[in-house]
């Protein structure tokens, strides 16, 4: 059997501008994003309000900005990890079945196009308008910061802080792939925006109160073996990263705060001849965090690929 | 003159379900082709599998010497496609709408700006192309679909149902069009269920029935093949009875009453005289009588009567 001819990428690039354009004029990502400005400013005022009265020295006190929570408000980074999901998922639960029910889909693809670059551009136009949202956050925040306590970042923070804004980038795309594939696979905008948040309050809510039950299922208790406690902690530390919430929040934690040395268990063995408290290089943070963010890499690749094979498996008459 | 679409064998099968059963056509170059037949009958399925939109499960087509299947870029390059009643993104302006497939189908800003604007002139929507598509009525979306077509210079166009739905004026406008662009040398193919609008423009049509092709040819040549007289004359007479006095006459091949003192007859030929002889010499008053071409109304009536016969 030949092969089909032409790029698949063919129209990439125009689809993605035409739906990042789209996705800046409509009104549901004016409203997510007023969401996500308010609650994060708001975080950062009561971080800096809280910073202003320690007086301790800390040589990365502008990455504290991002993690200090200050009752009731979470931190800046809580708050992205639970509403860049809901972000990402406003921007794609319609990205497939709109396109049946607008009846503009037939038509597009009797462009010059595959399939393939429908599904790529749409994704790489939502990807894009998150990527300038975080940054534009990001350097609102920066901003704020260096007004309200008179205080640059230095170079590694500035590094850290890209660092994280990869990983909420990625983590984004990890749910704007699933909020695509749920807009595959339901035919109705409402379904798939429900199967998406529903998803969404399970592994964002619900996912840590599910894990120390399911690792007591997998690992019984037995008192006799103290072996035992530790294989619960560690099935329950694995259950838990399988929810790419907790992975984000674990790379957070060591990339925002150096002084993190291990994201599992750590014994007092561990600790010999280490000075408590120091914090680590920027390249030892980053090898620690490089198993999480592949793992983050790897969700994203397969909730895609679902996504494109379920697309590419659908009949295209409405 | 070579076919710009050749099909032969074109079969798809959903699960058990035959959408289209191993249909076999050419179109040539110029042509206005009809696809005819009820809801259901393969029509859309066809023409998905002309652009390649979907795999046939078996058989092949060749459009413009492309095959749909594994070089489909080249195939939609040159084939503009209106869908059923086609839909546009709502918020973007008509012109706006166009440029996006312009840049889609690979045309630089430069290139597309001209083709759209003349386009939208030959569809006359240049008034409104800065208005929200949104605001459009469904015979200006149906226009603006052509329009698509027209800015991709494309060499065949493909419409499904392009007039369903349309007010008569409307109707009549975009046929207009579609004669106009044929006459351009556009080769097109149309389906629809609506005979009258096939039988006014199509210069070939194909009458579909359950995924297969039932009969193709010219409206003519169907006419000939299904209605066994291509004549029928409307006789009002008074005082005979028009079926026992017909009854020896040769060519006649069925005589139906209609109402008091009205007939029709089937022939094989134009025998006014013979039927006007026949009433006098019976002693009865003709009152009226006229011919009149089989349409293909009839065709595609009788067609799906003796095809639900056979299946039955």
């Amino acid at each position: 059997m030949s092969r089909r001819e032409g790029s698949p990428f063919t129209g990439v690039a125009s689809i993605a501008l035409k739906e990042a354009a789209d996705h800046l004029t409509s009104a549901r990502m004016h409203l997510s994003m007023l969401l996500v400005l308010l609650t994060a400013l708001g975080s950062v005022y009561a971080a800096i309000g809280q910073l202003k009265e320690t007086v301790s020295e800390d040589p990365f006190l502008f990455l504290r900005l991002l993690t200090t929570a200050q009752e009731p408000l979470p931190s800046f980074v809580a708050f992205l990890a639970f509403l860049l999901p809901l972000v990402a998922i406003a921007l794609g639960f319609d990205a497939i079945n709109g396109e049946y029910n607008r009846r503009t889909m037939s038509r597009i693809l009797s462009q010059p196009i595959y399939r393939d670059a429908l599904l790529a551009g749409k994704y790489l136009g939502a990807l894009l308008i998150i990527g300038i949202c975080l940054v534009t956050l990001f350097l609102l925040v920066t901003g704020m910061g260096i007004l309200l306590l008179g205080l640059p970042p230095s170079g590694e923070e500035i590094l850290r802080a890209f660092a994280f804004l990869l990983i909420a980038l990625v983590y984004a795309g990890v749910w704007l792939a699933a909020a695509i594939l749920f807009s595959a696979v339901f035919r109705a905008p409402t379904t798939s925006a429900l199967a998406a948040l529903t998803l969404w309050l399970v592994l964002t809510v619900f996912w840590s109160i599910v894990t120390p039950i399911a690792a007591r299922a997998f690992v019984p208790d037995d008192p006799l073996d103290p072996e035992t406690t530790v294989r619960q902690l560690e099935a329950a530390k694995a259950i838990g990263r399988l929810s790419p919430n907790t992975l984000f929040g674990e790379m957070t934690l060591a990339i925002l705060n150096p002084a993190t040395r291990t994201l599992g268990l750590l014994f007092l063995r561990d600790l010999d001849l280490a000075v408590v408290g120091s914090p680590l290089p920027f390249g030892q943070s980053l090898v620690l965090v490089w198993p999480h963010f592949a793992s983050m890499i790897a969700a994203l690749l397969v909730v895609f690929t679902i996504a494109y094979v379920v697309f590419q498996r659908q009949e295209i008459r409405a | 003159m070579s076919p710009v679409i050749q099909a032969t064998g074109l079969t798809k099968r959903y699960g058990r379900a035959v959408a289209v059963g191993g249909v076999d056509f050419e179109i040539e170059k110029g042509e206005i082709f009809g696809l005819l037949g009820p809801n259901g009958s393969g029509k859309t399925t066809t023409i998905l599998l002309l652009l390649g939109l979907t795999e046939p499960t078996a058989g092949s087509v060749r459009v413009l010497g492309f095959d749909p299947l594994r070089q489909p870029l080249e195939v939609k390059r040159r084939v503009g496609y209106l869908p059923d009643t086609v839909g546009f993104y709502d918020t973007l302006t008509a012109r706006e709408n166009l440029a996006y497939t312009a840049r889609l189908a690979g045309l630089r800003a430069a290139e597309a700006g001209p083709r759209i604007e003349e386009s939208l002139r030959y569809v006359r929507l240049t008034d409104v192309a800065d208005r929200r598509v949104g605001t459009f009525s469904h015979g200006m979306r149906q226009r603006l679909g052509l329009a698509e077509v027209l800015a991709k210079r494309a060499e065949i166009a493909i419409l499904d149902e392009p007039t369903s739905g349309l007010d008569p004026q409307s109707t009549q406008e975009l046929l207009e069009l579609i004669v106009k662009l044929s006459g351009e040398g556009m080769t097109i193919v149309l389906s629809s269920h609506m005979l009258e609008m096939v039988e006014t423009i199509c210069h070939r049509v194909a009458l579909f029935n359950r995924g297969r092709i039932g009969l193709a040819g010219t409206v003519c040549d169907l006419a000939s093949q299904v209605l066994v007289g291509t004549h029928v004359v409307e006789v009002e007479a008074e005082g005979i009875d028009l079926a026992a006095a017909l009854q020896s006459t040769p060519g006649v091949t069925k005589v139906a009453r209609l109402g008091n003192g009205s007939w029709r007859v089937d022939a094989d030929r134009d025998l006014r005289p013979e039927i006007a002889r026949a009433v006098v010499t019976a002693n009865g008053a003709l009152r009226n009588m006229t011919i009149r071409q089989a349409s293909l109304n009839e065709v595609y009536a009788r067609f799906f009567t003796e095809a639900n016969h056979v299946a039955a």
